[in-house]
């Protein structure tokens, strides 16, 4: 019997950190089984040995990926039923929580989404309404089910490792019956920085980059960082929608913001305020950014960011 | 000749994002004194006008109903959206409901959308936004979509219905793509699928006339004990007003700032 149960969507090569740190916190809740949906390599199952899971399921089935959400839910619920699981932990992607969404249901299980931190009593922290108020949340039911923010704790291997036993999981046969199929899918080309919500480090730009993200990008770069931008930015065409950080884009919560000619309004704060350390640069003193800002300049960022590109090259060697 | 559509959106009225938002009461929910209909909510709406508008509005036969669930203020999200354009509004308020988290939300949305479907013609689709404002779970669609034993077709950036296939694009970081179901499906659309109307005057004059229904929980046949509270399957056991960020160091460029950020990064540890 498990007492939590990770979900790891295709987990590919090697375990992203997000993942590692599921497997961390799932540990506090006691015995760790793992829910795959896609190819299990022989090196991603000795790190899941490594962070001390006992069990790893596979779906009876292998066209999960070909429809949304609905067949994984369904999978994962008769993965929690095999191994007795209390409480699922899931990762925050938008997937991830429509996932728990509909898993939940399933179970009858209270679902808690945005967690940054995980008690063993199964209490979940979170950060709400933009970052300005922390609350407590519980579950009330047997089965608990917690999507679970990226960048909150520090990966960590169990103390000693396990030979995880595997198992298969009949996925119900009516699992995707219910369920929207994906038809056709174009992957875009990689840029090989970071995914923005899981990065360490964004680099955001926003109006005063006016149509030229290359010196961002040249900073990220340096940084091993994602690039994110405003919503002036995005509606102007200069960067992909993919990249807006703020209430209606991506919520980020980085070790450091680097925020470039970007004013600060509520729309933008609301996405990236819970950062660790936030660094503004504008033109304009007045900026509502520098509010919240660690460390400010008020200055041309045409002229600050490639200066601190080249002193972090050189100091980097 | 399309199909006709009958269409629900779900629209909410939320705290206005511009100013200072506070929880409050003994249940640690959000206070929604100063609320307005949720900007994201305008996406789905117009979505669902320009569906039904292909199929010849509602002279043809079409239905866009929207469709709101909270104490009196929530009816102001359905007058709005009346006044964009929606064809009906449906406004679901019972004591019972207050408190309700996304499990016992979506029971009471999924119990009134088949109230709607009651009168021998089924909901076809029920379209949302992709997010509420107000940021809460991002869980209403998934579960209302299983407990409807819809498809979801999620952060839908553009969105087709042909001959009772719903087509959806979706775009993310790493791909797109493209995904259909059969109706009757849910469908949350993305602020990049249209450009919504602003109501204007005759639209706000037309409104006065358009039917909002107003139902409880007797009227959906639900018990009071599987919503509110009682029935919910989270509670938020705490809430702490986070110390607002404080300003750190401001300096102006004289050259070197770029330098000076480096130097303030090694500090932090960050590089």
């Amino acid at each position: 019997m498990a007492n939590a149960l990770v979900f790891i969507d295709n987990p590919g090569a090697a375990l992203k950190k997000s993942s590692l740190e599921l497997l961390t916190l799932a540990r506090k809740l006691g015995e760790t089984a793992v829910a795959i949906n896609g190819e299990l390599t022989d090196d991603v199952a000795a790190t899941l040995g490594a962070y001390g899971v006992a069990t790893i399921y596979q779906p009876s089935v292998e066209d999960l990926d070909d429809y949304l959400v609905a067949p994984k839910a369904g999978y994962l619920a008769a993965a929690v039923a095999a191994s007795g699981a209390t409480a699922v932990l899931i990762e925050n992607s938008p997937e991830g929580k429509e996932i728990a969404g509909r898993l939940g249901i399933k179970l009858n299980a209270g679902v808690i989404t945005d967690v940054v931190g995980l008690d063993a009593d199964g209490t979940a922290h979170k950060s709400v309404l933009a970052g300005s108020y922390n609350t407590t949340a519980k579950a009330t039911t047997p089965v608990s089910v917690f999507s679970v923010k990226a960048n909150i704790v520090e990966t960590e291997p169990a103390g000693a490792a396990t030979a995880p036993t595997t198992a298969k999981v009949e996925v119900p046969a009516d699992a995707a019956a219910n369920a929207a199929r994906i038809s056709s899918r174009t992957e875009k080309p990689a840029s090989g920085r970071p995914d923005l919500s899981e990065a360490r480090i964004v680099v955001a730009g926003g109006r005063g980059v006016d149509g030229d993200f290359g010196p961002l990008e040249e900073l990220a770069d340096a940084l091993g960082a994602a690039v994110g931008a405003s919503r002036a930015a995005t509606d102007a065409g200069w960067i992909g929608h993919d990249a807006q950080v703020g209430q209606t884009g991506v919520t980020v919560s980085p070790q450091l913001y680097i925020s470039a000619g970007i004013s600060g309004a509520i729309q933008q704060k609301a996405g990236m305020q819970t950062s660790k350390v936030i660094v503004a640069i504008n033109k304009d003193a007045e900026s509502p950014v520098f509010e919240i800002a660690d460390f400010g300049i008020i200055g041309d960022l045409f002229k600050v960011v490639p200066q601190a590109t080249a002193e972090i090259k050189k100091r980097k060697g | 000749m399309e199909e006709t559509l009958k269409i629900v959106v779900l629209v909410k009225h939320v705290p206005d994002a511009q100013f200072d938002r506070h929880i409050t009461g003994p249940g640690n929910t959000t206070d929604r004194d100063e609320s307005i209909l949720s900007e994201l909510d305008e996406y789905a709406l117009e979505a669902a006008l320009q569906l039904a508008e292909e199929r010849g509005g509602a002279k043809a036969g079409n239905e866009v109903i929207a469709l709101s669930m909270g104490p009196s203020g929530a009816v102001n999200a359905v007058k709005k959206s009346l006044q964009i354009g929606a064809y009906s509004g449906v406004h679901l308020s019972d004591d019972a409901l207050a408190g309700s988290d996304a499990a016992a939300t979506s029971l009471a949305l999924a119990a009134t959308i088949r109230h709607l479907s009651a009168d021998g013609r089924p909901v076809d689709l029920v379209l949302t936004g992709m997010a509420s404002t107000d940021g809460e779970t991002s869980l209403i669609p998934a579960q209302l979509a299983e407990r409807l034993s819809l498809p979801q077709l999620t952060f839908a950036s553009s969105l087709e219905v042909n001959g009772g296939t719903v087509v959806a694009r979706r775009d993310a970081g790493s791909h797109s793509e493209t995904v259909e179901a059969q109706l009757p499906a849910l469908v949350s659309v993305t602020d990049q699928i249209n450009e919504p109307r602003y109501p204007n005057f005759k639209g706000i004059l037309a409104a006065k006339k358009k039917k909002i229904a107003s139902l409880s929980l007797a009227d959906i046949g639900v018990d009071p004990s599987e919503v509110g509270q009682a029935g919910s399957w989270t509670v938020v056991e705490s809430a702490a007003a986070r110390p607002p960020r404080t300003a750190g160091t401001i300096i102006t460029d004289e050259g070197d700032a770029g330098i000076k950020l480096v130097d303030f990064l090694a500090a932090q540890k960050l590089l």
